[in-house]
């Protein structure tokens, strides 16, 4: 069996529990046994993002601690797991938690590139009637170069047919503090994503980032749209 | 000077509410990135492509210290007059002197972004030179009194309508709104100019070390004629424009025109060696070139920051650029815009003024990955961002993110503000939008997302047993 922890990041914690739940689900019935640690709150992206790396430090300092001790370590979130994998050591050169981030580093797996790459699992026997497209979030996409795992897993759900769109790989114009500090920008990113999936007729729009999820239901929410947004492994563990 | 972070937001909603322009300057945008896919195709191998061009880059600009003057010598031996420029100021004054000796009235200019970069017109034209651009493009946003609006399309946010107006009310034509007529107009306006030039000014694209030639590429043939028609020409680069060789002109030609508009190769690329030799029957009596430091040795001195001399101002990474795509690029008010204007204005010209730039971004990284010298550009966004907070601390912000940390450091004991906010939500739509709202920013045009009762965490600690039954209603 193997023993798998899972990183569950503050804003799923606070506002997509499900998104933590299901992960949990979809590993334990892939036959792991699945662990959490508490005092692994947040990656510390925010802050280092805003240039506050003191801050990150702190509180990356604390999640590494917590997650020293295993050997396998799964984030539903494409872009905490970046910050994990490649913006962390960057965060600790020169400063003694360096090895450890660094060791640290080698043991995150997104969770689509786990299934995919790391256990060959692509169907999981999901079902989910309607139409959608996929939205790559930048840090998925860019830092780990996941454009492959996500859609091989999407198109074995039964039921769910996958659409292309053209701006797939468009960023969503969440971007942490982006979204806050250039509201009418940002607005402007989600709108333009949500048109094409209106144009496309679909039905969800999936990701493997719920911070890209969270900025473009807001949209859609607020132009009372019928396109449901769902994080992969919603969807993965539909049955 | 936080003028210039108000103007990024007042021209940015200027745009975003002028939804026909920007549809416009988006469809334009992605013609662009279309043609240059399917441009990249003809190369063999892109990817490896880049990575030549990357270590070329690195070369020259790490080896500056020998190709700099190889460069100098040679293109002295071939007849330039070599002038050196630490600042805009500078270089402003060598030009004006260059004039003033020779008595010159009318200047005709090439597309050129480095004279952008030191305010070239406004001085000669302070001291009452007649300039005229003879780029398209850049003669439209002239007679309109506007910058350059992206770097290597300076008029693209002008639909041919408007162009049509700026030239019945300059030339005396007909107002049309024809493109082909349009271009016919300018070449007949201009064509008299090359003429009674006295001095042409030319940016340069690439100086070859080796051969120490100064190469030129554009569309229009217009820098030919600027180049040789006048007595004097006046060529204007940064100190890194320097390639090694000759045979790197191989791939940087076609990588520059594929990255930059998706063509093959610009229609004209011109290589000048100097000014004209005794036996030869045209071309300027004198080539004087101005090489320019204005921060450069700056950035060449802080290894991390180095590789952003490695740009050879394609613009593909304002063409991707979703922040360029929806804010113009009047709104970067810099002579450099998009992403590389956001990680090299804040070194060209300070900080604490231009810090706004890494922030009006969302680190998405697609700049990165089109950029064809490799440039990090992102990732020197992240650092320009740390940069500024060591500089400056915004107090809202500062006391934001150490509320944040901790929470982070310590959640148990945010449990009951968590759950009052939990409640205190539901209140907010009574709020929303008015002047009082904390969230107002937000809610333009988005909801709020909603806190959830439960947390992951506590459910992980509550009810870990029946934690699947309890969740999925
Ligand atoms: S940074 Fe790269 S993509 Fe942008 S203009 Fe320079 S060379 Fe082109």
């Amino acid at each position: 069996m193997i023993k798998a922890t899972v990183f569950i990041p503050c804003f799923v914690d606070l506002f997509y529990p499900e998104v933590g739940v299901r992960t949990v689900q979809i590993l334990e019935r892939l036959g792991h046994q699945v662990d959490f640690r508490e005092e692994a709150v947040c990656c510390g992206q925010p802050p280092f993002n805003s240039g506050l790396h003191e801050e990150a430090r702190k509180i990356a300092t604390r999640t590494l601690r917590a997650l020293e001790r295993s050997s396998v370590i799964i984030v539903p979130s494409a872009s905490c797991a970046a910050m994990l994998k490649i913006f962390m050591p960057r965060l600790f050169e020169g400063y003694p938690e360096y090895d450890l981030a660094v060791e640290i580093r080698d043991n995150v797996y997104e969770i689509s590139d786990y299934l995919v790459n790391h256990l060959g699992v692509v169907d999981l026997g999901a079902r989910l009637k309607g139409r959608a497209v996929f939205h790559d979030g930048c840090h998925g996409l860019r830092e780990l170069g996941l454009k492959r795992p996500p859609r091989e897993l999407l198109r074995k759900v039964k039921e769910l047919e996958l659409v292309e769109a053209s701006d797939a790989e468009m960023c969503c114009g969440f971007g942490g503090t982006f979204a806050v500090r250039f509201p009418e920008l940002s607005t402007c990113m989600a709108e333009a994503k949500c048109a094409t999936a209106r144009d496309l007729e679909v039905d969800f729009i999936i990701s493997c980032d719920s911070s890209c999820l969270m900025h473009l239901q807001s949209s859609l929410r607020y132009h009372r749209s019928s396109i449901t947004t769902l994080h992969l492994v919603e969807v993965l563990a539909s049955r | 000077m936080k003028s210039i972070h108000r103007k990024f937001i007042k021209l940015s909603r200027r745009l975003i509410q002028d939804n026909n322009r920007r549809q416009r300057i988006r469809n334009a945008l992605k013609g662009y990135e279309a043609k240059r896919g399917s441009t990249i195709e003809r190369f063999q191998n892109w990817e490896a492509a880049r990575q030549v061009a990357a270590q070329i880059k690195w070369e020259a600009i790490n080896h500056l210290d020998e190709f700099l003057p190889q460069f100098v010598d040679n293109a002295t031996k071939n007849g330039m007059k070599i002038h050196w420029a630490d600042n805009s100021y500078q270089a402003q004054s060598i030009i004006l002197d260059i004039a003033q000796k020779n008595q010159a009235k009318t200047v005709v200019k090439s597309k050129s972004m480095t004279t952008e970069e030191i305010s070239l017109n406004s001085a000669l034209k302070k001291k009452n030179y007649t300039v005229i651009e003879t780029d398209l493009g850049e003669l439209i946003v002239q007679l309109k009194n506007e910058p350059p609006y992206h770097l290597v399309f300076p008029s693209m946010h002008l639909s041919k309508e408007e162009i049509g107006e700026i030239f019945a009310m300059h030339f005396d034509v007909g107002l049309t709104h024809d493109p082909e007529t349009l271009t016919q107009i300018a070449r007949e306006q201009l064509r008299l100019k090359f003429l009674q030039a006295d001095i042409g000014i030319t940016g340069v694209n690439f100086a070859v070390a080796e051969t120490g030639a100064i190469c030129i590429t554009e569309n229009e043939g217009n820098a030919r004629l600027v180049a040789t028609c006048p007595r004097i020409h006046i060529a204007v680069m940064g100190i890194e424009k320097i390639i090694p060789r000759m045979q790197d002109l191989a791939l940087f030609l076609p990588m520059l025109a594929t990255s930059g508009s998706g063509q093959h190769l610009t229609a004209y690329n011109s290589l000048y060696f100097g000014p004209r030799k005794t036996h030869e029957q045209d071309g300027p009596e004198e080539l004087h070139l101005i090489i320019l430091d204005n921060q450069r040795t700056t950035l060449l001195a802080r290894p991390h920051q180095r590789e952003l001399l490695h740009c050879i101002r394609c613009g593909a990474c304002l063409n991707i650029c979703p922040v360029f795509q929806n804010a113009g690029g009047h709104a970067y008010a810099a002579p450099y815009q998009g992403p590389i204007g956001s990680v090299i204005m804040p070194y060209l010209r300070g900080i604490h003024s231009w810090k706004h730039l890494a922030k009006a971004s969302t680190l998405c990284g697609a700049c990165t990955e089109i950029c064809p010298v490799k440039i990090n550009l992102h990732h020197h966004l992240l650092d320009l961002r740390e940069q500024a907070y060591r500089l400056k601390r915004n107090l809202l912000e500062n006391s934001l993110f150490k509320l944040y940390t901790l929470y982070a450091l310590n959640q148990s004991r945010f449990r009951p503000i968590l759950r009052l906010f939990y409640y205190l939500q539901n209140l907010h739509k009574f709020i929303a939008g008015k002047p009082f709202d904390p969230f107002r920013r937000w809610c333009l045009r988005r909801e709020l997302p909603r806190l959830r009762r439960h947390s992951f965490r506590s459910f992980w600690r509550r009810q870990r047993k029946n934690l699947p039954r309890l969740m999925l209603k």
